[in-house]
This record gives structure tokens, sequence and C-alpha cells, in this order.
């Protein structure tokens, strides 16, 4: 459906997107993953026709889109704060796309009416969008963007105004929608449970790169390097010799899957590997800070030497700050990168 | 699609919107400039510039020179201490009749300078409420100039500080208190410094308005008092010296020139990022004595400078038993006119709809071309150059207008376009300036948006942007009206005698003796006003009726 060739897109000398590969199949939902500036809007851009590729080519269908206006490309485009047009009510919001392509009243009014009530918001459309709730225009951004019919659906940040609990609820909401639709779906966003709850597929990006690509699942288990590792919330890595199934690290030796890799490498120890023993056995730390997560508890450890570890544990095991403890790891949690 | 196959696109829309402003600026307003400079110092084919140092020096044109600059200067600074506690009130306070004070704060400003010089005339003049009370007359003093300078010029401040003022995130300030600042310190080092640029802004537009005064120095000033304008003026209609005239008109474009340039580069300080907040949240109730003594300070000033002028200039006007003036204005025997008098209104006001027409097409297409976000070095130096004919002798203007266009192809010193066209040149920079805030504010993600939905460029400028500034619009034809219809410089010298305009029959009836001409004066000034306030008011419903800011 979507494939971008080295597409490079550079301001002032500086690579935002530096020769990016994507591709994004018909009826897939891709959701890239980054922290702001690593140039995954300008990337949305780019395959919306808003911003000229400075080298390589997008196609969307297989044709090449240079030279395609925005206007003419066919895909939609749902903005990060919306951009509901702030002197039309919320159906001609929603009708905008139609009447661009010449659409009958009749059937514009059919068409926003049937949006609405996919979106959620059935009889909706003689509202003002200023007296809409932020949800509530989330919607209606979604359903102006699909009520075209675009060929390839892009969000940018499409949840990332709204509360934790509104959320997550809309969060599954998208998914199903997309499901039941068949929509192609290039998303973009920097919160990590957004990518893996919505996408098939996440691309994480750094520095207008790809650093890597898979279903969410794969990203999770095995992330590609320290980079992806730290922007995905893991703290414990950390440089490390690994021979055999035993590696060397500043934890000291600490035991690895079977067919690890081999060699000078970056070792990420999930918190859920680190076990607290009673102190004497295991790695001897104290319990420098505690935070509770809600469903467990992080403590974080304070070896003699070498950095901080960060263990996951059940409430009612939690040591008190302070604390003198031990710490002990487990092969099946730890996974070796690059 | 490459940065390169998307520039030529863009420059050429540009271009298409440029096209016009600069044809319009270059026949109507560079073409009679350059003709007038070229008449006074070219001879024989070739040219005399040593004849500006001839001119400058002469003693009495240095004076001029030195006269201008320094009643420049003192009407600027008395205008700053005058308006800038205003500044403070509106933008600060909040006190009922706070919109109404607004709007009577900006009457002045749309006032024709005719009218203000022959209210000041009636307040401090011969046989004004002064002299009637106190035997205390100022039109023979620079006071007189000076406060109807500031008369004029307490809405520029006002507005532009004020406007700024009232945005200004108070949490600003908050913060500094919090962090151990007093009162003073925390404005001091927070609210001045965003400030600053805005007051300096005002102060140049102040500057630069004083400093090419004309109408009110004409009548307020006397034989005493000069300004280069007026002496332009003289030189060329008095005294028929088109050299001096022509190097006066140099010298004032250079200093205009020069103004324009620290302006423009004090705006663009002002577009530094500032965090602004919707006006109404930032207004509070006064507290304490100080603020109630500065309310009512400010109070008094806007009763005693602006509004008792106006209200003495209305009250002689009807001195003649039974609306005498009145009735006088629509007979023919006075000798100062072909026509009744009254007939001016009538010639002002088809006059001024011609020229807002004209200014809103020009400076609206220079505005969209401005305000595009790719716009380059060579458009953003247009939009200075815009601003020249503000500040350029509208004398020099008017009679280039009668020097440059009186052959084919554009012979048209017999045409009524004339007047309107001439007007339109001054009207333009104010619809410019109207607009262009407007369609920059407009989210440029607005536009992508309804691009991404399908809409060409052209659909976008028509369902994006238009509706947005129609507001903008309205409020820039407004000001375009207002100052076609006081415009006095260049129209003195192009309406043709039988068909003055209101201020140039003002200014006529003024120059002739006799309490009569004196009353009828008064009357038309009277009527110009009210036409002039009651489109100023218009104005502000519409600006008032606006949901959230531009």
């Amino acid at each position: 459906m979507l494939s971008l060739q080295g597409a490079t897109v550079r301001f002032g000398g500086r690579a935002v997107l530096d020769a990016v590969d994507l591709e994004v199949a018909e009826h897939e939902v891709v959701c890239v993953l980054g922290p702001s500036g690593s140039g995954k809007s300008t990337l949305l851009r780019a395959v919306a026709g808003l911003q000229a590729l400075d080298a390589g080519r997008v196609s969307l269908a297989g044709r090449d889109q240079g030279g395609v206006p925005a206007h003419r490309r066919g895909v939609g485009l749902m903005f990060q704060d919306h951009q509901l047009f702030p002197q039309r009510d919320v159906g001609a919001n929603v009708a905008f796309g139609l009447r661009m392509h010449g659409v009958t009243k009749g059937e514009r009014d059919d068409r926003v009416g049937e949006l609405l009530e996919l979106v959620g918001l059935p009889g909706a459309a003689r509202r003002a969008v200023a007296a809409l709730s932020g949800g509530e225009q989330q919607r209606v951004a979604l359903a102006r963007a699909l009520a075209p019919r675009p060929r390839l659906l892009m969000l940018d940040e499409p949840l990332g105004q709204l509360d934790r609990s509104l959320r997550e609820r809309l969060v599954v909401e998208l998914r199903e929608l997309f499901g039941r639709l068949g929509t192609t779906v290039l998303a973009v966003t920097h919160d990590q449970g957004e990518a893996f709850a919505l996408a098939d597929r996440v691309v994480v990006m750094r520095d207008g790169r790809i650093a890597q690509s898979g279903t969410p699942l794969e990203v999770w288990r095995r992330p590609a390097d320290a980079f992806v590792a730290g922007f995905l919330g893991f703290d414990n890595v950390v440089p490390a010799t690994v021979a055999g199934t035993v590696a060397d690290s500043p934890w000291g030796e600490l035991p690895v899957p079977r067919d690890a890799p081999q060699g000078a490498r970056t070792l990420l120890v999930r918190p859920a590997g680190v076990r607290l023993v009673p102190a004497g056995t295991g790695l001897a730390c104290t319990v420098s800070a505690r935070t509770f997560k809600g469903t467990h508890v992080a403590v974080h450890l304070q070896p003699p030497d070498g950095p901080r570890l960060e263990a996951a544990c059940a409430l009612r095991e939690a040591p008190e700050t302070g604390d003198a403890v031990g710490a002990e790891f487990d092969a099946a949690e730890i996974v070796v990168l690059d | 699609m490459t940065a390169r196959g998307r520039g030529p696109r863009g420059s050429a829309a540009r271009l298409g919107l440029m096209a016009l402003p600069v044809a319009f600026f270059a026949v109507f307003f560079a073409w009679p400039v350059a003709a007038i400079v070229a008449r006074g110092l070219r001879t024989d084919g070739a040219w005399r510039f040593g004849r500006i140092a001839d001119v400058v020096t002469q003693p009495d044109i240095r004076h001029v020179l030195w006269f201008t600059t320094w009643q420049a200067l003192a009407s600027t600074a008395l205008t700053l201490l005058l308006a800038l506690p205003a500044a403070f009130v509106f933008a600060r306070l909040d006190f009922p009749g706070k919109q109404v004070l607004r709007a009577v704060v900006t009457v002045p400003f749309v006032l024709p300078t005719v009218v203000a010089g022959s209210a000041f005339l009636a307040l401090v003049g011969h046989g004004g409420l002064l002299d009637q009370l106190w035997g205390v007359r100022l039109d023979t003093t620079v006071w007189a100039i000076l406060l109807a300078h500031v008369f004029f010029n307490y809405a520029v401040v006002v507005r532009t500080v004020g406007g700024l003022w009232a945005q200004l995130d108070p949490r600003q300030e908050e913060a500094a208190r919090m962090l151990g600042a007093s009162p003073l310190a925390a404005w001091r080092k927070v609210t001045l410094p965003a400030l600053a640029p805005a007051v300096a802004a005002a102060a140049l537009m102040v500057f630069l308005f004083t400093f090419t005064s004309f109408g009110v120095v004409q009548i307020l000033g006397g034989p005493t008092f000069s300004t280069l304008e007026v002496e332009i003026y003289r030189q060329t209609s008095e005294v028929f010296d088109l050299t001096t005239a022509a190097v006066l008109t140099l010298v004032q474009f250079a200093a205009v020139g020069t103004i324009l340039g620290v302006h423009a580069w004090t705006v663009r300080r002002r577009e530094s990022a500032l965090r602004l907040v919707d006006p109404a949240l930032t207004a509070r109730r006064p507290r304490g004595a100080g603020q109630r003594a500065l309310l009512a300070g400010v109070l008094a000033t806007v009763l005693l400078l602006l509004v008792l002028p106006l209200a003495v200039l209305v009250r002689r006007s009807l001195d003649a038993p039974g609306f005498g003036y009145y009735r006088a204005l629509t007979r023919t025997d006075g000798g100062t006119f072909l026509v009744a008098p009254v007939h001016a209104v009538w010639t002002s006001l088809q006059y001024a709809v011609a020229a807002t027409a004209i200014a809103v097409v020009i400076g609206g297409l220079a505005a969209a071309a401005l305000a595009r976000r790719d716009a380059g070095r060579l458009v953003r130096g247009f939009d200075a150059l815009l601003m020249l004919p503000l500040g350029v002798s509208a004398v020099t203007v008017g009679f280039g207008f009668l020097i440059a266009l009186d052959r084919p192809p554009l012979d048209l010193r017999q045409s009524w376009i004339l007047v309107p066209l001439a007007q339109a040149l001054v009207g333009a920079p104010f619809v410019v300036r109207t607009m262009l805030p407007v369609l920059r504010a407009v989210d440029t993600r607005l536009r992508e948006a309804a691009a991404v939905l399908g809409a060409s460029p052209w659909r976008v400028w028509r369902e994006i942007d238009l509706p947005l500034v129609r507001r903008a619009l309205l409020v820039a034809a407004g000001f375009a009206f207002a100052v076609s219809l006081g415009e006095f410089g260049a129209t003195v010298f192009i309406a043709r005698p039988d068909n003055p305009t209101l201020p140039v029959a003002v200014a006529r009836l003024l120059s002739r003796p006799g309490d009569l001409n004196y009353g009828q004066a008064m009357a038309l000034s009277t009527i110009l006003m009210v036409v002039c306030a009651a489109a100023l008011l218009l104005l502000e419903r519409l600006r008032t009726d606006r949901t959230g800011e531009f």
C-alpha cells in the first residue's frame, strides 16, 4: 500500500528523516514509536504531501507521489491537536472532505450520520466544536479523517492530550474500529503503551532513522539495542562479556539464555528477572528507593560498586528503604542485545 | 516530490498576488514622487545634487528641520507620559463603561487632522473657551500643537501597549513573586521587558505621525511654527520653489525610511515568543487607593484632553441661533465655494467609498502575499515599503499626481478617480497592518487539514482563511474609509475647486476671515467628526462581537 524508499528530509542541514525505508501493507496497522524530535511527525507529513522530500520517494499503491499535491493524494491525516475547523459545526467538519470531493448533499448527510454513529457521537452534527470535550474532539477528528474513505489513514499522536483512563478506553475502541473497517493505518506516538495496544507492527525511530521494526511482542521481548530498551522504559542496561551461558557484568556473573550471542555485548535485565533474597546470598545491595507501581513495587538497589539496579517485587515482599538485601538473576528475563 | 519541485509554484503564487500591489505603488506612489524630485533637482537634463546642500544649509530651513524634530520628540514623550497609565488601566483594570471609554479614546485617531486642528482652535484659540474663561490663548504657542498631537496619538499607545499588556499572562509575574520578587521588581523584571518592544513600536509610530504632521500644524502653527510637511506645502503652492520642496521631500523620505526601519526591527522583536492569554481573564476590579487614583487620573485626562476639545467644537458650531452655521452650509452665497459647502459631505463619501474599495483590494492582496509562510526576504522588504506612504509627504504625492499623471496613457488630471487613488495610497498600509496579523495567526495546520481532506489551494483560501479574516477585512475597510475621509495633505492639491472634500472645505473656511466662515468650519468639522465616529463605533461593535482572539 505505502512504500517509502530512502525518504530524506533535511531542516537546515540536519536530517530529520534519514534515508527511511518503510512498507505498510494493505489493512495493516503500523505504529511509529519514538521520542519527540525523532522525525516521526515529519514522516507523516512527507507521506501526506505537506512536507517535500529532499531525497528518496513515497509511493502509494505502487504509484510515485512525487509532485502530487496533498489534496490529490487521497490519504487521511488526523492532526495531533485535531485541528477541527472552529467556525464550522461538527457535521460540517465531518462533511468537509466529502464536499471537497464533490459528494452530493444528500449522500453527505447520510455519511456524516453514519460516521458519527461509528465514532460514538450519534446526533452530534449540529454541535459547535468549541463545546466538545477533548475525547469528543478526538472522535470528530477521526470521523472527519475517515469520511472521504482515504486509502491510508494517518494519525499523529492520536490520543496525546487525553487523560489516562480515556486514552486506554479509546485505544481499544480504535483497534476494534480499524479491525472492523479494514483500514490501513500509519500512526505515530511517543507512548509505548498506545503503540503496543494499537499496532500490528511497531516501528521505533531514533534521530530520523528506523531503530527497530517488528510486532509489539517481538519489540518488547527483544529490543534491538540499548536505545530501544531505554525508550521502552528499561533501565537495567549494562555492558557485559558473554561466554557460553554466563555474562561477565558490573553486577557480577549473570546467567544468560543458551543461544545468546557471544563476546562483548549489551545486557538487558528485566526488573522481573531480579529476585530479592536475604542478605548474605547473591549480589549484596542496599535498597535506595522504592516506588509503588500498582501491581508491584519497583525497588531500586545500590550494589557496592556498579550501576543501580531495578527489581520488580510483589507488594507484600517489598523491603524498606535502607534494608540490606541480596539479588539473584533469572536467565529467562535477561536479553543479550546487539 | 522535492523541495525544489515545490518552490517555484509557491513563488509563482506569491508573484501573482504581489503583481497588482507592486504595480499600484509603482505607478501611483513611486512615479509621482520621483517626478517631483526630478522636477526640483534636474535642469537641462542634468541632476543638480549640489542643491541639496544649498537648501539644507539655509537658516530658515534648518529652523524648520529643528522644529520638526524637537516637536515630534516632545509630542512623543508627552503622549507616552499621558497614555501609558491609560494602557495599564485598560489592560489590567475592570470598570463599568470600559468598552465605551475604549471607543471614545479611539475616536480622535480616526478623526481628520483638520477636525482636531479646529477643535483645539475652538478650545485654546482666539475667542476659544480658555480665552473666554481666563483670557488664556495657546494657539500662538507650541503647546497647542503638542496637545493636539497627544489628542491624536493617545489611542496609538493605549491600543499598541495596552493590547499586549492585557494579553500578558499574569502568572508570569506571579511566578516571579513566588521566587521572591517584590511587586515592583516583578513588574520591572518580567512585565516591562515584555512590554518594551511594544512601547518602542508605539513611540516610533507616534514620532512618525507627529514628524510628518500637516493638518494640525497648518491650522495651529500660524506663521511661527512650520514642520517639514507644512514647509513643503508652502514652498510648492505659495512660493513655487520646487527645488526646495524636492529637497525637503528627500529629507523627509530619508527620515521616515529610518524610522520605519527601526520600527520593523522592533516589531520583529515584539513577535518573539510571549505567553499570551485571553485579555478578559487578566483584568481585575481596581484595588487600593493607588489604583483608584490612577483610574480617576486617566478618566480626567481623557475628559480634558480628548472629550473637551470635541465638545467645544460642537458647542462652537451651534453658536449661531437656530443652527445658523449648519444652515449656512447649504447656501452658495458665501463666496468661498462654487457649490454649497454641504455638498462636500456627499463628495467626500463618494470618494471614500471608492478609495476604500481600492485600498482593500490592494492592501488585501499584499497582506495575503506577505502572510505566506515561505515569504522571502524580498517580500518582507516590501512589507516595510508598504508603510512608506504613511510617512512620505502627502503634499508631494498630491502634487506629484498632478505632474506625473498628466500624459497619455495615464492622463488622470480631469478624472474624479485621482482623489480616491491618492487616498487609497494612505489607506492601504492600514489595511495591510490590520489584515496581516490575522492572516498570520491562522494556524497553518488548519490549512493543511483542509488540504489533506482534498481542498485545492484556492479552496483552502476560500474555506479556511476567508471565514476567519472576514471580520478583520471589515475592520480594515472601516479604517481605510475613515482615513480617506480625513485625508488632507494630498487631497488639498488634487481635489477640484468646485468639488472639495470635507477636510479641504474646512481648511478653506478656516483660512477666510469672519465669524460666519469660522462657524461654518466648526459645523462642517462636527459633521465630519460624526461620520468618522459612526464608522468607528460600527468597527468597535465588530471587534467586540468576535469570539476568541484573532
